[in-house]
């Protein structure tokens, strides 16, 4: 299972720092999420790209973990060299993570 | 118990103008915000101010203003804007000039300035909050420093009468917060209240963001109607309890799922979300779906105020030469391959300098590098090859568009659909200022 399958995501960004939000569908599946989308896997999937540190945030209230990743976005979006200064693509990037098969109801929607 | 109904009418400057429309005349909303400035947008603006003491207000304030003044006049809705950008008098005083070609009377427009700290900025003891280095060093290359101001100059403006309030810097949710304040008479140091009306403008700031725009991922998360996009309004109560919905039929969607994603949007520790009014806390907010684009939000909280601003400072900094071209068909991959060879061999051979340069082939790994968009092995039909360098002088940017752009002639078999470019870059820094530094005046005129 990828972990598209269970969330949605949205980037935003700040100077040179990007922060990629990770929101379950389902909020029962915000442990399963806790549990397996780590600061250092997301800093490990990215390491073409973020240069700095990556620190996460949990947000039980609304099923949601917050990753906030320095020197991410070459050097600030008002002077990067990138095609995308902003990393508007990056929150699509991360829903590829794998997610380990745990059995779950379907969802009703 | 009271409540009012603001509606956010754009969410960056060249946002569309018909959802703004369609608020005014059936959103029953009572404010209309514009939240139009991006980072560097007064850095640019200032240069056309610089030229002309009439301009370095929002390029496109003109168009909006014609086509929401006479719906506003006739229902009563006030509007708030930082269309000002660098020239809040200029952009006020066009303004007028509108409301009167349209027949309009008895309009009161506040302008709002001193955001504007460049001088105090030179002059004082003050540092770059990225680089720790003093702003004195950088003072040759210095073109703005904007402090983002609070809502109490807004609230003042509104007290005061004023149907449109137009600003430049000012904190984004402090446009919608400060509505929120001279209508239910909040103290300035409510902090929860403050707390609570703010992620009301948090939400709000990005106009469709929050509707359903920058959010559709058919067959994931399919969105209707994204062409007819409907803007938020913001059902606010006198407690800072709060609905988000929007004109019923537009398009789009408000739900749990798109306020979640817009909750999160440019927030690093949501425990701790600083603006000029309030240190809000939005870890604890929750959502509720209480009908068909009608989502309650509730939980969040506040802290004391800093007691500094951010400002927002740009510099001049370098300049980029960019060129593009194509190659398509059996073996496009490799030609494309190729052409970033050649490129990076010219570089080096007619001694170009540049102090950093990008060699990407969209459609392959321009996105997010080699690692994560290789790993599917597949070959593209088509590549785009794109190089990119920063350099110290607008003839040396040009100078790496060239080389891309002679690939026509000296490259790879069938390039196709060559571009250049060459620019001047300016960047944008911060530094915090102690608040008493910065000095909010308003100014009034009448249509």
């Amino acid at each position: 299972m990828k972990l598209r399958d269970i969330a949605h995501s949205r980037t935003g960004d700040k100077g040179d720092i990007s922060n990629i939000s990770v929101i379950a569908f389902d909020e029962a599946d915000y442990p399963l999420i806790e549990a397996h989308v780590t600061a250092d896997r997301v800093k490990e999937l990215f390491h073409e790209v973020v240069l700095g540190e990556v620190v996460r945030y949990e947000i039980p209230s609304i099923g949601a973990l917050n990753f906030v990743m320095r020197q991410a976005l070459g050097g600030g979006v008002t002077r990067s060299l990138a095609l995308d200064a902003h990393g508007k693509c990056l929150a699509s990037a991360l829903l590829d993570l794998e997610m380990p098969d745990v059995a779950r109801p379907l969802r009703a929607t | 118990m009271k409540t009012i109904r603001i509606g956010s009418g754009a969410g960056y400057s060249g946002d569309r103008i018909e959802p703004a429309v369609e608020l005014a005349e059936k959103g029953d909303i009572q404010y209309l915000v514009f939240e139009c400035l991006a980072e560097r947008t007064i850095a640019i603006a200032q240069g056309a101010k610089l030229k002309d003491p009439a301009q370095g207000y929002d390029p496109l304030l003109a168009e909006r203003m014609l086509a929401v003044l006479r719906p506003c006049h006739e229902k009563g809705i006030r509007i708030v804007t930082n269309m000002g950008a660098a020239n809040p008098a200029a952009a006020a005083a066009k303004t007028r000039d509108i409301a009167r070609s349209l027949g309009l009377e008895g309009l009161k427009i506040a302008a709002v300035s001193g955001d504007d700290v460049l001088e105090t900025l030179k002059s004082g003891d003050h540092r770059i909050e990225e680089t720790g280095e003093p702003v004195s060093a950088m003072a040759g290359s210095l073109v703005s420093a904007n402090a983002y101001l609070g809502a109490a100059p807004i609230v003042e403006a509104l007290k005061a009468g004023a149907d449109i309030v137009i600003t430049g810097r000012v904190a984004d949710p402090a446009l919608f917060l400060a509505p929120q304040i001279f209508e239910f008479g909040w103290s300035m140091e409510d902090w929860d209240l403050l707390g609570k009306g703010t992620v009301v403008g948090h939400l709000l700031e990005c106009a469709g963001q929050i509707t359903g725009g920058y959010f559709a991922d058919p067959g994931v998360k399919d969105v209707a109607a994204l062409a007819r996009l409907g803007f938020p309004i913001a059902e606010v109560g006198e407690d800072g309890s709060a609905v988000i919905t929007k004109v019923a039929g537009s398009g789009g969607a408000v739900t749990t799922a798109t306020c979640k994603e817009q909750l999160l949007y440019e927030i690093h520790d949501p425990a701790v979300y600083f603006t000029p009014d309030v240190v809000a806390d939005f870890s604890r907010v929750r959502f509720t779906q209480e009908g068909p684009d009608r989502v309650r939000v509730a939980g969040a909280t506040g802290r004391p105020r800093p007691a500094t601003l951010k400002v927002s400072v740009g510099y001049r900094d370098s300049f980029i030469g960019e060129g593009q071209i194509s190659y398509a068909g059996p073996g496009a991959l490799a030609r494309g391959r190729l052409a970033l060879e050649i490129v990076r061999e010219r570089l080096a051979l007619t001694g170009v300098e540049a102090t950093e340069l990008r060699f990407d082939l969209i459609g392959v790994d321009s996105i997010h590098g080699t690692a994560l968009s290789t790993a599917g092995g597949q070959e593209p039909y088509e590549v785009r090859v794109r190089v990119v360098g920063r350099t110290g002088s607008l003839k040396e940017a040009q100078r790496i568009g060239n080389e891309v752009e002679t690939l026509y002639t000296n490259g790879p078999a069938s390039g196709g659909g060559a571009t250049k470019s060459a620019k001047d870059v300016v960047a944008m820094l911060s530094a915090l200022l102690p608040r008493e530094l910065a000095k909010p005046a308003i100014a009034f005129m009448e249509a």
